[in-house]
């Protein structure tokens, strides 16, 4: 199952959803507003989606991942809006018999996430600028 | 025929407006409408080659034939994550 959401993520609901009798695995990602990035500190983050795109893309890569992995339950949840420091952008929940598949999928599932699924961060800092993230143009891919 | 084109970000930001209409010929395949844009919002130059156009939520091909009720996109190089 897939989530855009403008309120907080709960780690703990998250984890549960993919919970089951059938899974002897979970892995659980979180991606958390960090505050400083390249020694420029972050104030807050603003997070803006194209909905129909991106709850499609998130559909596609939860059936792309269980094509290639034998998993239990997936869960993607992603926030937008304004977010502070330390609060989840991004929620990733993968449960599978077992741990290969689970850690696999997992790292599959953001590294993919953060390559397609059209959501884009615009940094406020602590300066008072702001700047939306546009890799490859205005600065170097992490 | 005029084509809708939402935009997103720093895209959004340069235009000020959520969505432009783009007017290319009949059938005019992604590319045109990339040409076009890049011709009718000049702002949006230096995005545009680093851009995607999305139709129908799927990214398109230059070659792809449009028409004037596609759901089209502009999406710059994404930051979700």
């Amino acid at each position: 199952m897939y989530q855009i959401t403008n309120e907080p993520i709960d780690p703990q609901a998250v984890l549960e959803s993919v919970r089951s009798p059938m899974a002897g695995a979970i892995v659980l990602f979180l991606g958390v507003a960090r505050q400083f990035t390249a020694g420029r500190e972050t104030h807050a983050l603003e997070y803006q989606c194209y909905p129909s795109m991106a709850g499609q893309k998130l559909a596609e890569l939860e059936a792309e991942a269980r094509r290639r992995w034998p998993l239990t339950a997936v869960t993607l949840v992603h926030r937008v809006g304004h977010l502070q420091i330390q609060d989840i952008s991004v929620a990733v929940a993968v449960s599978a018999a077992h741990r290969q598949d689970a850690f696999q999928a997992g790292q599959w599932l953001i590294d993919t996430l953060k390559e397609v699924v059209p959501i884009w961060k615009q940094e406020h800092w602590a300066d008072g600028t702001s700047e939306w993230v546009h890799p490859g143009i205005n600065r170097p891919k992490e | 025929m005029n084509v809708r084109v939402q935009l997103f970000a720093a895209a959004r930001q340069m235009v000020g407006q959520e969505a432009v209409v783009v007017n290319v010929p009949d059938g005019a395949t992604v590319g045109v409408l990339r040409d076009a844009l890049r011709r009718q919002y000049p702002q949006l130059s230096s995005i545009l080659s680093a851009s995607l156009i999305a139709v129908s939520c799927q990214y398109a091909r230059d070659s792809m034939p449009l028409s004037s009720d596609s759901e089209v996109a502009l999406i710059p190089p994404v930051s979700g994550g």
